[in-house]
C-alpha cells in the first residue's frame, strides 16, 4: 500500500495450564516447556529450527533483536529460554520470556490480515498438543495482566519522516492512546523512535477481538500515512529538505566514519527521498535491509566479535559507501 | 517561527496546554522543549510498567476473597503487587477480586471477546455469511463438534472443561 509501511507483526501470548508462569517457574520446568513447545510443532508444515539462548554468543543474541526475531527483554536472561524460528525467519516462537509462549509473525510491508492468518495457523497447531490457559471472562491467561484476552499484540513499523520533522507526531501519541493503539520506538518496548522509525501497535487486549483490534489499527494507519504524505509534499517543495536528502545521500557514499544515530539518521533522509522520488539510488526495500545490516551486532556478527566502537563506525561507512555507489 | 521562549533557534515542537479553562500554544524548539521537560514524547511506558502496576495494584481494593497466597504457585497478592506479574493460571481465580480493578484500569474492558482454544477454527478473513441456512448449518456443525468434545470430556473425567462446553452448548442453542 505504501512505502510508509516498513513492515507488519502479530505476536500471541499463550501459556501452558500446568505450569506456574515464567516469574515462578524452575529451571526444569522451563526445559520441559521448550522441550514440549518442540513436540508440538513438529505437525506444523512450516519447518522450525531451535536455538537455545546459552548456547549462543551474545553477538548472535543481540543481532537477534535486531532483525526483530526475538525482543531484547528475552535475552536479558539465558538459562531455560529458546527460540523456535522458521526456516525462512518469519515466525519465530520465543519459549519462557515473559509468557511460556510468546508466537510472533513479522511481514514486509503492511499485512496485517496475512500475518494473523500464518499466527492463527500456527497457534491452532500448538493448541493441539499443548493445553492453554484459558478463562472464560479473562480470554487466555498472561503473566502480565495487560495482555490478558487475546493475548494479540498486532504491530506496524512506520516510517514517518515528515511528520517528526514537522512535530506532528509529538502531538499524535496522546491521542492514540485514547484509540487503545500506543506508539514506540524501532525495537518496541522502551527503545526511542531512530531515524523516524515508530511502532504502533494496540494497547488492549481485552473486550476487543483479534478482527475488531487488527481492523482498529489498519484504520488509524491508513489515516496516519494520508496525512504523512500530505506532509511530505509541502516539505519536499522546500529546498532545504531537498537539500539534506541529497546531502544525506552524498554523506553515506564518501564517510569514512560513520556511529550508528548518523546513520539511521541519514538513511532515514534517503529513504523518505527514495520514496518520493527525489533521489535515484538504493530501493526502499533495500534501504530496510540495509538497516538491520548495519546495527552494531549485526556488524559484529559477521565481520568479528572484538571489534572496537571505532573499528565498527569505519567497517558500518565501508559498507554504505559499497552499497551506495 | 522562531522558539518562543530563547527566540533564537527555529520552533520544533508545539505545546498546548489548558490552564483554568484557558486554552494556550507554545511554540518551541528542541533545546528549550528539553529544558521545560517537553520532550518526552512517548514517555517510556513499559520501562516503568511494572511499578505503574503495582501502583494499580497498591490501590485495589483490599483482599476480599480472604485468600492470603495461590494454592497452586504460592504467590501472595504482596507478590502480585511488588512484581506487576501474576504468578500462574490459578492466580487470576484465587484473587479475582483484587485483580479485577486493576484489569479494568488497563483495559476498560473486563469480558475476553474473540479466540479461544478448542475446536472451532477462528480466521480473521472470515466473510460473514448472509445466506441465513449456511449460516445454520455451520451453527449445527459447530454445537455437533462441541457435543462431542463434551461427550469426550465427561469421560476423561474433565468436568472443568465439561462444564465450559456444557454452558456453550446452552448459549449456542440460545
Amino acid at each position: 500500500m505504501s512505502e510508509a509501511v516498513v513492515s507488519t507483526r502479530i505476536r500471541l501470548a499463550r501459556n501452558l495450564k500446568e505450569y506456574p508462569f515464567p516469574i515462578r517457574l524452575g529451571a526444569d520446568q522451563a526445559r520441559e516447556i521448550v522441550d514440549r513447545v518442540g513436540e508440538a510443532l513438529k505437525d506444523s508444515e512450516l519447518k522450525f529450527h531451535r536455538v537455545d539462548l546459552d548456547a549462543i554468543p551474545e553477538t548472535i543474541r543481540v543481532s537477534m533483536i535486531e532483525r526483530h526475531l526475538v525482543s531484547p527483554d528475552f535475552i536479558s536472561q539465558k538459562e531455560g529460554r529458546a527460540v523456535y524460528l522458521s526456516d525462512d525467519n518469519t515466525v519465530s516462537i520465543m519459549v519462557n520470556e515473559e509468557d511460556h509462549i510468546r508466537l510472533q509473525v513479522i511481514r514486509d510491508g503492511f499485512e496485517l490480515n496475512e500475518a494473523f492468518a500464518v499466527a492463527d495457523k500456527v497457534d491452532n497447531i500448538l493448541s493441539k498438543k499443548l493445553n492453554f490457559a484459558f478463562h472464560e471472562r479473562l480470554g487466555y491467561l498472561t503473566q502480565c495482566p495487560t495482555n490478558l484476552g487475546t493475548g494479540m499484540r498486532a504491530s506496524v513499523m512506520l516510517h514517518l519522516p515528515a511528520l517528526e520533522m514537522s512535530g506532528v507526531v509529538n502531538r499524535i501519541g496522546a491521542n492514540l492512546s485514547k484509540l487503545g493503539l500506543t506508539m514506540r520506538g524501532l525495537y518496541g518496548e522502551s527503545t526511542k523512535p531512530t531515524g523516524a522509525f515508530f511502532q504502533l501497535s494496540n494497547q488492549v487486549t481485552l473486550g476487543i477481538s483479534e478482527k475488531a483490534a487488527i481492523e482498529n489499527l489498519q484504520n488509524i494507519t491508513t489515516q496516519l500515512i494520508a496525512q504523512e504524505m500530505r506532509t511530505r509534499e509541502n516539505l519536499l517543495n522546500d529546498i532545504e529538505i531537498q537539500d539534506r536528502i541529497h546531502r544525506a545521500l552524498g554523506t553515506l557514499k564518501s564517510a569514512l566514519l560513520m556511529d550508528h544515530s548518523e546513520a539511521m539518521r541519514l538513511l532515514s533522509l534517503v529513504r523518505l527521498g527514495v520514496s518520493e522520488k527525489k533521489l535515484e539510488t538504493l530501493s526502499a526495500d533495500s534501504i530496510d535491509k540495509l538497516i538491520v545490516e548495519i546495527q552494531p551486532a549485526s556488524i559484529m556478527t559477521r565481520y568479528g566479535e572484538d571489534m572496537s566502537p571505532r573499528e565498527r563506525d569505519q567497517k558500518r561507512a565501508e559498507i554504505l559507501r559499497a552499497r551506495f555507489e | 517561527m522562531l522558539c518562543q521562549h530563547c527566540q533564537k533557534n527555529e520552533a520544533t515542537t508545539v505545546v498546548k496546554t489548558m490552564i483554568n479553562g484557558k486554552y494556550a500554544e507554545y511554540r518551541l524548539c528542541p533545546a528549550c522543549a528539553h529544558e521545560l521537560g517537553y520532550d518526552a514524547m512517548f514517555p517510556d511506558f513499559s520501562a516503568d510498567f511494572g511499578g505503574l502496576l503495582s501502583s494499580f495494584f497498591s490501590n485495589a481494593l483490599p483482599a476480599i476473597s480472604g485468600a492470603t497466597h495461590c494454592q497452586s504457585c504460592g504467590s501472595t497478592l504482596n507478590d502480585i503487587r511488588r512484581t506487576g506479574k501474576v504468578g500462574c493460571a490459578d492466580c487470576y481465580d484465587t484473587f479475582f477480586s483484587e485483580l479485577m480493578p486493576t484489569i479494568r484500569n488497563v483495559h476498560g474492558n473486563t469480558e475476553h471477546k474473540g479466540k479461544r482454544p478448542g475446536a472451532i477454527e477462528y480466521t480473521v478473513n472470515e466473510e460473514p455469511s448472509s445466506d441465513t441456512a449456511s449460516k445454520k448449518q455451520d451453527k449445527d456443525k459447530t454445537l455437533q463438534a462441541l457435543r462431542d468434545e463434551l461427550k469426550q470430556a465427561i469421560e476423561s473425567e474433565n468436568f472443568e472443561r465439561a462444564a465450559q462446553l456444557r454452558d456453550r452448548i446452552k448459549g449456542l442453542e440460545g
